[in-house]
């Protein structure tokens, strides 16, 4: 299954529009916190958990995607939603606060919930397994169209639940789809450290669906590896494990001082970048000039710039409205 | 002879906690150090900082995110002859692996007639205030304490942290450890000055199940632990400028629980108000105040509790700040019981 020019395009927008959401994030976040860098100072308080680098991973799954497709995703979310579609106003309302986000405030940034488009995610590692798998049987049980995607990260996948998960999905061969987003590293503690095989992809075997590597981080490989699994899911097929080997170009969240990675590791990572890569490759296949690069680079830009202000013009709840929305 | 005041050191809660681990694993070579980014990286919250470098990765492990396997091998290897220290890097994260905790950790010895025994720490961070939402800063003091078998612990300042630790390691019994990231004096989550207090070098022991008198007083007595200690301290700051002598009670232990302590306090003040940054229903509020009342202590106005409300912690700074316990909500469930 190969991507169409158009499709690529998207990919590549995606990517632009994420990397420059995180980017504008970043900045905000350290607003407030600096000479003391206390998490709850700054526009944007609490956890922030930025995804640079691994956006090949949320947009070459999410362009087989559409809004009635369900996808649950992690801590890391934001790439993600951005991919499926996510209200990008919304979202970044939510991620500071504001009565206009996603839900008003109550969730932020990792509890992103959009149901117009399907998304979800929560910040206890595993946990974006059983949802997923469960919104599978609800397609099956009510006749419904659509699939399940259920993001981890591959720290996730020595979670009891992730194996439970899986093992149901594949018992009741269900049109889910696993996305293990390997960046090697589960906050300080290395793959190698923390997991007895070296693919998580193998674990399918024991599961009764197939089990995909796709190295190199290469939207266009992702694109095509998850192609197969999507129509697998689909036509009625069953489940499909995948990883995919990613980059982690950040900290694991902000104000992580990274002292644990192996010198020359992030240096060498940042030579790969996947967003430079996918522009050289369009260039090459596509004859894709620097004036079509601009262009995208500035809508790209304009999106994210919108929704920031957007969020950052809104208002904050009303301390009050804490206590509603518990049950509706 | 003259004797030599040990130089004043203030220690943070985090600083307070290693140090006490590290002196029994010196000490005791059964203990060792279990749990998620607590080698090489100290622990998310700072509280094994050093232990790897000098104990080493056999004796100071990582894991896997594993909880129910890490938890439940603390169990194993506390029934054999091992002390584990493990961490349960944020308490929200009970969820997955409670089974380990309160099945088997907290019921193996009475199952066994007394003839097994879990001498175990599972230490675990709590709390919030800086907006990680609703995954990453509940309390649940009560959701543990109501389950027997397991003692409940929770100081308030580095002193009590590293008496309390070195008797958590050396009880027989499983100790579930509950430290509050504010409280825990690591920059990055804001600071809680009064928790950095003097700590002796020597080892000492501070007694599970016995509560402190923070500071004396004679018209009301505020309970707390952990955090409400402090949002008590600075209520009774506010409440004496008013002329009011406010008692605070640290009760530090939830597992064993010092009734007599309270019961005591509140004889002398005839009044009660009891903090908790846990939910409000069906916690540790309701039970000191019901302690009271059982015990027919002469009240002069009905007790007061503030707690959280009973919803997930939200997110956004203006619903977090409102919902959490403050010295003005002490203060103002003071004057509801001076108006009786
Ligand atoms: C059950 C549970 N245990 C521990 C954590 C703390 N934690 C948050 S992120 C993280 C690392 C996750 O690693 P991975 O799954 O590889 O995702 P990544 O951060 O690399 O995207 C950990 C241990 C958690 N949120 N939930
Ligand atoms: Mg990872």
């Amino acid at each position: 299954m190969i991507p169409s020019q158009e499709q690529e395009k998207w990919m590549y927008k995606h990517m632009l529009i994420s990397r420059f959401f995180e980017e504008a994030i970043e900045k905000i976040y350290m607003e407030g916190k600096s000479p003391a860098f206390n998490m709850a100072n700054g526009p944007i308080p609490g956890e922030m958990h930025l995804s640079n680098g691994q956006e090949p991973c949320a947009v070459g799954v999410c362009a087989h995607l559409n809004a009635e497709d369900v996808v649950t995703s992690t801590h890391r979310p934001h790439h993600v939603a951005i991919a499926k579609g996510v209200d990008l106003k919304g979202m970044a309302a939510e991620i500071f606060g504001k009565t206009t986000g996603l839900s008003g405030g109550r969730g932020g940034h990792m509890h992103i919930f959009d149901p117009a488009v399907n998304f979800s995610c929560s910040g206890i590692i595993g946990q974006s397994v059983g949802p997923a798998v469960g919104a599978a049987l609800s397609r099956v049980m009510q006749q419904k169209s659509g699939i399940a995607v259920a993001y981890l990260g591959e720290g996730a996948a020595n979670q009891g639940a992730f194996h439970e998960a899986l093992n149901m999905a594949g018992v009741w061969k269900l049109p889910v789809i696993f996305i293990i987003e390997d960046n090697s590293w589960g906050i300080s503690v290395s793959k190698r450290a923390s997991t007895a095989i070296e693919r998580n992809s193998d674990r399918a075997s024991s599961y009764g669906m197939p089990g995909e590597f796709i190295p190199g981080n290469d939207p266009i490989a992702i694109f095509k590896t998850v192609g197969l699994a999507v129509d697998r899911a689909r036509s009625g097929l069953g489940p499909t494990l995948i990883e995919i080997e990613t980059s982690r170009l950040a900290g694991h969240f902000m104000g992580d001082g990274e002292a644990y990675r192996p010198a020359g590791e992030k240096e060498a990572l940042m030579k790969v970048d996947p967003i430079p890569v996918m522009k050289e490759r369009l260039a090459e296949v596509y004859s894709w000039t620097d004036e079509d690069d601009a262009q995208l680079v500035a809508d790209a830009h304009g999106v994210v710039d919108e929704a920031i202000k957007f969020a950052r013009d809104s208002e904050y709840p009303a301390p009050e409205e804490a206590m509603e929305k518990v049950f509706v | 002879m003259t004797q030599v005041k040990e130089k004043e050191r203030k220690l943070t809660i985090a600083r307070a906690m290693a140090e006490a681990i590290a002196q029994e694993m010196r000490t005791d070579e059964k203990v060792f150090v279990m749990g998620e980014d607590i080698g090489e990286l100290g622990g998310v919250f700072g509280n094994t900082r050093g232990l790897y470098k000098e104990f080493g990765p056999v004796r100071v492990r990582d894991t896997p995110i594993s909880e129910t396997a890490f938890i439940g091998a603390a169990v194993g290897a506390a029934s054999d002859g091992m002390k584990p220290v493990v961490e349960l890097m944020f308490v929200d994260f009970f969820g997955v692996c409670f089974d380990a905790i309160y099945n088997m950790m907290a019921k193996n010895t009475y199952f066994s007639g007394g003839n097994v025994t879990v001498p175990m720490v599972l230490m675990t961070s709590t709390g919030g205030g800086y907006s990680d939402a609703g995954q990453h800063s509940q309390c649940v003091h009560a959701t543990f304490a109501h389950l027997p078998g397991m003692k409940v612990v929770a100081p308030s300042n580095a002193y009590d942290a590293k008496g309390m630790m070195i008797a958590a390691i050396r009880d027989p019994n499983p100790v579930v450890f509950m430290f509050h990231k504010a409280l825990q004096g690591m920059g990055w989550l804001g600071t809680e000055k009064d928790a950095i207090v003097h700590v002796p070098e020597a080892d000492y022991e501070v007694p599970l199940g016995k509560a402190v008198v923070t500071r004396p007083g004679t018209d009301v007595t505020i309970v707390g632990i952990t955090s409400g200690v402090h949002y008590g301290l600075k209520a009774a700051r506010i409440l004496e400028e008013q002329g009011v002598s406010a008692e605070v009670l640290d009760l530090r232990s939830l597992v064993p629980l010092d009734r007599e302590a309270v019961i005591e306090s509140v004889t002398k003040t005839g009044r009660l108000i009891v903090v908790d940054e846990d939910y409000h229903s069906y916690g540790m509020t309701g039970e000191i105040i019901a302690t009271v009342v059982e015990a027919g202590v002469p009240l002069k106005a009905p007790p007061q509790r503030v707690a959280y409300p009973d919803i997930p912690i939200p997110f956004t700074p203006p619903m977090e700040q409102w919902a959490l316990p403050s010295p003005e909500k002490i203060i103002a469930a003071f004057n509801k019981m001076k108006e009786v």
